[in-house]
């Protein structure tokens, strides 16, 4: 501690003035998030593979922590996945997003809370361009108008919902039944997490840590008690991409990318993955299962493979929700292996229940990965 | 196995840690201005073998420090020793030199690489 030299500027590391120091260097990486009123936008496909994530967001957010959160039915996709995939010209998905501006403010809220991470980086990288060229931000706003009659008003935050759980991640701890610890050993559980590319990557001043130093979910992992696993290919794409996936052809290269990471991070020997993107958690929880049918290759322990779930997902296990009503029956890679070491009970005859207690099926078994647990097992 | 109509490429990745570069630290000592390159390529885009052949004397210089030796001995014997590289080279790194060094370093059978051991 001291003074030193960082890039040619004589850095004050004594820590005794808050602007200074690393304090001063490291407030370049951080962002200001509002801890309450947001209007919230869902993602496109976030309900379909991780059915309960978003709706336990707005639980947690409203019945757990007390915070104003309006959603509108209204609000429709970003168009993020079209136009990443070429099929929606820029100028379209200008407008729906401006559109998505305008119902917040007709529904008097200037914070906004996105569950994609690709609608954060397509909002994130619309509001710059508009910054940058107002002419262009004229232009949506008249077609806008013309289109729907609406305002283009813009937002005074724009925040992913992980965001706002990192910002709120201390009263989440407060209010936890279960902590990220084996209650076997005592020992911190081993904590991937991985954060969309689209995040901080793009425009690294919009997310917490910036893209060199992201701790959006390491936070979240130190604050409930657990461990992160610092491994070589940590910000290394999940392999998702869309054009790598969207086309069948392709998904050799999705696939060759996500094997890269799990081969990088099986040393360290994880006990689950976090994921803040939609796509990341669907494609590490199911190339689990194709790798093992193409390889015999499994990442876990005793054949399992490594959990993944979402960070709403990981907050609701905290919080104490029960895991089949958190949607964790519908993961392809088990879940059960984490519920033990955190000491989470939980009855598996509810597993494949509905809400309702209606029979949802059961999946057919992999044949190489484990899935289910038996005595034997574990 | 399932055939789900793609397949996982395997990883180029390169594990430095257990990379052998013997060759590499071999040249260091043998050649001193071999560690000034700084991999431009004006070498390579101005070889005369590489005009005529696949040789890139870019690449070999990279596949020593990478420490994937398999192949250079015929990769080197492309090479006429015209010294045009050295003449390019914004670095003045001694590659005529350097070639030479490298060749005796990979034990060739024969000392001299073929085109120039056709011609004297």
């Amino acid at each position: 501690m001291g003074h030193e030299k960082i890039m040619g500027h004589d850095i004050d590391n004594t820590g005794t003035n808050p602007l200074t120091g690393r304090r001063r260097v490291w407030k370049e990486y951080q962002k200001v998030i509002p801890s309450d009123k947001y209007f919230y936008v869902r993602s496109c496909i976030r309900q379909n593979i991780f059915p309960a994530s978003e709706v336990h967001f707005l639980k947690i957010m409203r019945e757990a922590l007390g915070k104003d959160v309006y959603e509108n039915p209204h609000h429709t996709t970003c168009s993020g996945i079209g136009y990443h995939s070429d099929v929606v010209p820029l100028e379209t998905s200008m407008t729906i997003v401006a559109r998505q501006f305008a119902l917040m403010a007709e529904a008097g809220y200037e914070n906004l809370a996105v569950s994609c991470i690709t609608s954060f980086g397509l909002y994130t990288e619309f509001l710059e361009t508009w910054q940058h060229f107002p002419h262009i931000r004229e232009r949506i706003a008249e077609k806008l108008y013309r289109a729907t009659g609406r305002e283009l008003v813009l937002p005074k935050c724009v925040a992913h919902a992980s965001d706002i759980i990192y910002a709120l991640r201390d009263e989440i701890s407060q209010k936890a039944k279960y902590r990220l610890v084996n209650k076997n050993t005592g020992e911190p559980l081993r904590i991937v997490e991985h954060i969309g590319c689209h995040y901080a990557k793009m425009f690294p001043s919009k997310g917490v840590g910036g893209a060199e130093y992201p701790c959006v979910l390491s936070g979240m992992v130190d604050a409930w008690g657990g461990q992160i696993v610092d491994y070589p290919e940590r910000r290394q794409c999940c392999g998702f991409g869309f054009r790598q996936y969207l086309v069948q052809a392709n998904r050799g290269y999705s696939i060759s990318n996500t094997k890269k990471k799990f081969d990088s991070m099986e040393p360290y020997h994880p006990d689950a993955i976090i994921a803040n993107c939609p796509g990341c958690p669907y494609f590490m929880d199911r190339w689990q299962y194709v790798i093992a049918e193409m390889e015999g290759k499994t990442y876990g322990e005793n054949g399992f493979g490594i959990p993944v779930l979402t960070y709403e997902e990981l907050a609701g296990l905290v919080l104490g929700y029960d895991p089949w009503d958190l949607g964790l029956q519908v993961h392809q890679t088990s879940v059960e292996p984490l519920l033990d070491k955190m000491g989470i009970e939980y009855d598996p005859s509810q597993k494949y229940k509905g809400l309702d207690g209606k029979d949802l099926g059961r999946p057919e078994e992999p044949r190489v990965l484990k899935t289910e647990l038996c005595p034997h097992c574990l | 196995m399932i055939d789900f109509g793609y397949g996982i490429t395997r990883s180029n990745r390169l594990n430095l840690d257990e990379a052998d570069l013997t060759l590499a630290r071999k040249m260091a000592r043998r050649e001193k201005s071999f560690g000034t390159c700084i991999g431009c390529g004006t070498c390579t885009a101005g070889c005369t073998a590489g005009h005529f052949t696949a040789y890139n004397p870019r690449k070999i210089q990279l596949m020593i420090l990478n420490g994937q030796t398999e192949n250079l001995k015929e990769d080197l014997e492309k090479c006429m020793l015209c010294g045009r590289c050295q003449m390019l080279c914004p670095r003045g790194i001694s590659l005529r030199s350097l070639w030479s060094k490298l060749y005796r370093a990979l034990d060739a059978p024969h000392k001299t690489p073929s085109v120039t051991r056709d011609i004297f």
